[in-house]
């Protein structure tokens, strides 16, 4: 019961990243349309998904707080700057979809408050995987570092790999979704954006190795780990492939292919830790008699429900968009 | 009081979740009245509903927006500032919210896109039924929120083993009675709040002599409901009051303000409680009246706050005077909608100017109102978190210093108050601009550049007038 729900967790994380990360790469690159018609172009692209989306974000917290309370309780309040940090760019980057519409002079505004509130909620999620990676000093079961514990070059650097990968989910959502305008831009950043996350993970490679991070020696210990990397370089390889055929259906899968591979990676590396290498899966799990309850009702029921009706709403909205919604 | 971070703690949260509340008890009552609209526009085909179901979508939409974004603080809250009490509750509260976000954050997030994109490509009926999905989401958003809240309010169902709540009986926790009265005085108070705030719309646009037909059904409607919702109300308000008075007597002793043990007890209409000298200044009662409410006999024992030591008892001038203001709206609000579905009923409501004026000025009542029951229930079950069994004290994240703390709630403050001020303001745009016209995609279905609201509000496009 314990590791299904710590399934259930990496799940609806997996979906949040590669979901809600579409939402916040497509609003970072909003930042550089050029025109306003282009940026409303974009948001057409995401406007009817992205609260779905963030939905993810809630319901893994929930789950934490229901089935491993220890380690909601003890993330977040470690990670309490960072996560405020995060909910409150989401915040900009949720009401500018209202507001930005029906605003005349503020339209600007709000404008950035989608760009950077992505860009601050992406950076703020990579900075907190980052530091986790690293690891959070842990006496007794219980969080006792410091309120800036978290900051460190290696999170820095997280942040920013997170937000070049989420662009390039976004420009791989965009391109022939909405306008040839807008696909053209896509088509023109998602090289340059492979490039970045190349050079990002080639120095979080190296740092790893330079500062003896312990993730490390998971690698060594269980060499089957390279089987995702693999994967992710099948991912790489569709990817080039569609960029250089310009096949805008194989582009969003392959990324999503990267991305799933680099979650495994980190998930199994850490197994069975849900806060490496302190707090164990079993060692936080919620008595039995929560578990119980939450499979009965979500497990068997609501979740698979949840996954149905949110892929009918994508199949309502599914393919290009060109020229809007119809009827507002 | 000093700056310490459980107090910036406690601030924090009170802001945050009385800025959210404002949100959902607006949109379950509009969900609601959008799924009633979009029926009776099926049915009837009538385009007045049509009209009106598009005007108060695009108000939903805003207000939605807003609940969505404040909501997802109060998920990481828990979390961030509280997480002792999180850590050791994590069984019991944890299932419940992820139930809430399952059923309810998730369901009307989803279909939420339906009904703001969706129109054009799916069939009336599968529109309508998404509609419906997004009102049941609501409303099951509060039904989870109101049986984590009344668990913390009235404990039962666990054991606690090794310093943490374990659920024993889940039958419990969700039947717990408590539940029962406080889910529907929620409900109707969100109800209340759509049913006003359609109504205040119906009688603005009488006053200015605007949109004939869509404020008639919009003041008929609202007032009708209000006629019937709020008797229904006050009756559950009783029975909320009878579940404190039975399980948290010092947090009734604080409502009426009484200090000693009074047998028959008065009713304090009026006072200036003193916490330290442990006495009411100003002091208006009425005799035997504290009784009568109480137990509807004349002259029951009622305890008063003295029976309780000074660490056990809440502040005692909050619930004292939010619940009075409650009480004094939902008064108000009786007054209102039986007066105004009169003369609804009499179709004499033009004639009084001044009537449609008061209905038009009504619509913060039940804001407040809703306010003022949270914190009469909330600031009375001080100093407690799980009440009688957690100390708000001991529920706090040990790890949070003073200037983070009171950095985070500067933050909150500053953003919510921008993002707040816009919201309202752009509702008040919309509510200006009025119903307007069908859009005539409703009739051909021509593929138009997305919009939310009209992109002409505050210039040239009146819209319609009658």
């Amino acid at each position: 019961m314990n590791t299904l729900w710590a399934c259930a967790v990496a799940l609806s994380t997996c979906l949040y990243v590669l979901l809600d990360g579409f939402d916040l790469g497509v609003g970072m690159l909003s930042a550089f349309a050029a025109k306003d018609d282009v940026r409303r172009d974009m948001m057409t692209a995401i406007s009817p998904v992205w609260d779905g989306n963030e939905t993810w974000l809630v319901v893994t917290g929930t789950i934490l707080f229901g089935a491993f309370p220890l380690v909601y309780s003890t993330l977040l309040s470690a990670f309490y700057l960072p996560i405020i940090g995060m909910i409150i760019a989401l915040i900009f980057r949720g009401v500018a979809f209202e507001f930005r519409e029906k605003s005349t002079w503020s339209r600007p505004f709000w404008d950035r408050g989608l760009s950077l509130g992505s860009l601050v909620a992406t950076f703020f999620q990579g900075v907190v995987i980052g530091a986790v990676i690293r690891g959070v000093p842990m006496t007794a079961g219980h969080f006792t570092g410091p309120m800036f514990f978290w900051l460190s070059g290696f999170s820095v650097l997280c942040g920013i790999g997170l937000c070049i990968g989420y662009t390039l989910l976004g420009a791989c959502w965009l391109a022939g979704k909405v306008s040839a305008k807008v696909d053209v831009t896509a088509f023109r950043c998602i090289p340059w954006l492979m490039a970045a996350m190349s050079l990002f993970i080639v120095a979080a490679f190296a740092i790893s190795v330079y500062t003896h991070l312990q993730v490390m020696d998971r690698w060594h210990e269980r060499p089957y780990l390279a089987t995702f990397p693999l994967v992710a370089l099948i991912g790489l390889v569709f990817l080039l492939r569609g960029v250089h055929s310009r096949a805008c259906r194989v582009l969003f899968p392959a990324a999503s292919l990267i991305f799933v591979a680099a979650f495994a990676t980190l998930a199994a590396s850490f197994w069975p830790y849900m806060i490496p290498f302190t707090v164990t899966i079993n060692s936080a799990a919620a008595p039995p008699s929560s578990l119980k309850f939450l499979f009965w009702g979500i497990g068997v029921f609501v979740f698979p429900l949840t996954l149905v009706y949110t892929g009918v709403v994508y199949r309502i909205f599914k393919g290009p968009i060109r020229g809007g919604y119809g009827d507002s | 009081m000093d700056m310490t971070a459980l107090m910036l703690s406690r601030l924090q949260f009170a802001f945050t979740v009385s800025f959210h509340i404002i949100f959902p008890s607006f949109t379950i009552g509009l969900a609601a009245w959008l799924t009633l609209l979009e029926t009776l526009h099926v049915i009837t085909n009538r385009h007045v509903y049509r009209r009106l179901f598009d005007f108060w979508l695009k108000i939903f939409g805003i207000a939605f927006g807003l609940g969505v974004v404040s909501g997802i603080v109060m998920a990481f809250e828990f979390g961030t500032n509280w997480s002792r009490l999180s850590e050791v509750s994590g069984p019991i509260q944890g299932p419940l919210l992820s139930y809430e976000s399952f059923t309810a954050f998730a369901l009307e997030a989803a279909f939420f896109g339906v009904l703001m994109f969706g129109r054009a490509r799916v069939k009336p009926l599968s529109y309508l039924a998404s509609v419906f999905m997004v009102a049941l989401g609501t409303t099951l958003s509060s039904f989870w929120i109101m049986v984590n809240n009344s668990w913390m309010q009235a404990p039962v169902g666990f054991d606690i083993k090794n310093g943490q709540f374990v659920p024993t009986s889940w039958m419990q926790i969700i039947f717990n009675p408590v539940v029962w009265v406080r889910f529907p005085h929620t409900v109707l108070a969100a109800y209340l709040t759509g049913a006003f705030c359609v109504a205040a719309t119906g009688a603005w646009y009488r006053l200015q002599t605007r949109y004939g037909a869509e404020s008639r059904v919009m003041l008929r409607m609202g007032l009708f409901l209000a006629a019937v919702l709020v008797p229904l109300q006050i009756l559950f308000g009783h029975l909320n009051g009878d579940y404190v008075h039975q399980l948290q007597p010092a947090k009734f002793a604080a409502i009426e303000a009484r200090w000693h043990d009074e047998q028959p007890a008065a009713e304090v209409l009026f006072a200036w409680p003193d916490d330290l000298r442990e006495t009411n200044h100003a002091e208006f009662k009425i005799p035997y009246l504290g009784s009568l409410v109480a137990t509807t006999r004349l002259n029951s024992r009622e305890v008063g706050l003295t029976d309780f030591s000074r660490a056990d008892r809440p502040p005692v001038a909050i619930p004292f005077f939010s619940f009075r203001v409650m009480v004094a709206c939902g008064l108000a609000m009786l007054a209102l909608a039986w007066l105004g579905s009169w003369r609804a009923l009499r179709e004499s409501l033009d004639g009084s100017r001044r009537l449609l004026q008061a209905i038009f000025f009504s619509f913060p009542l039940p804001f407040i109102a809703t306010l003022a029951g949270w914190f009469t229930a909330e600031v009375g079950r001080q100093p407690w978190t799980v009440y009688g069994v957690l100390r708000t004290a001991d529920s706090v994240s040990p790890n949070l210093t003073v200037s983070a703390t009171l950095t985070t709630l500067i933050v909150y403050g500053v953003t919510y108050m921008g993002i707040f001020s816009f919201g309202t303001l752009c509702i008040y745009r919309v509510l200006r601009h009025g119903p307007g016209a069908i859009p005539p995609s409703a009739v051909e279905t021509p593929l138009r550049p997305m919009t939310l609201g009209n992109r002409d509000l505050d210039g040239s496009g009146e819209g319609a007038r009658p």
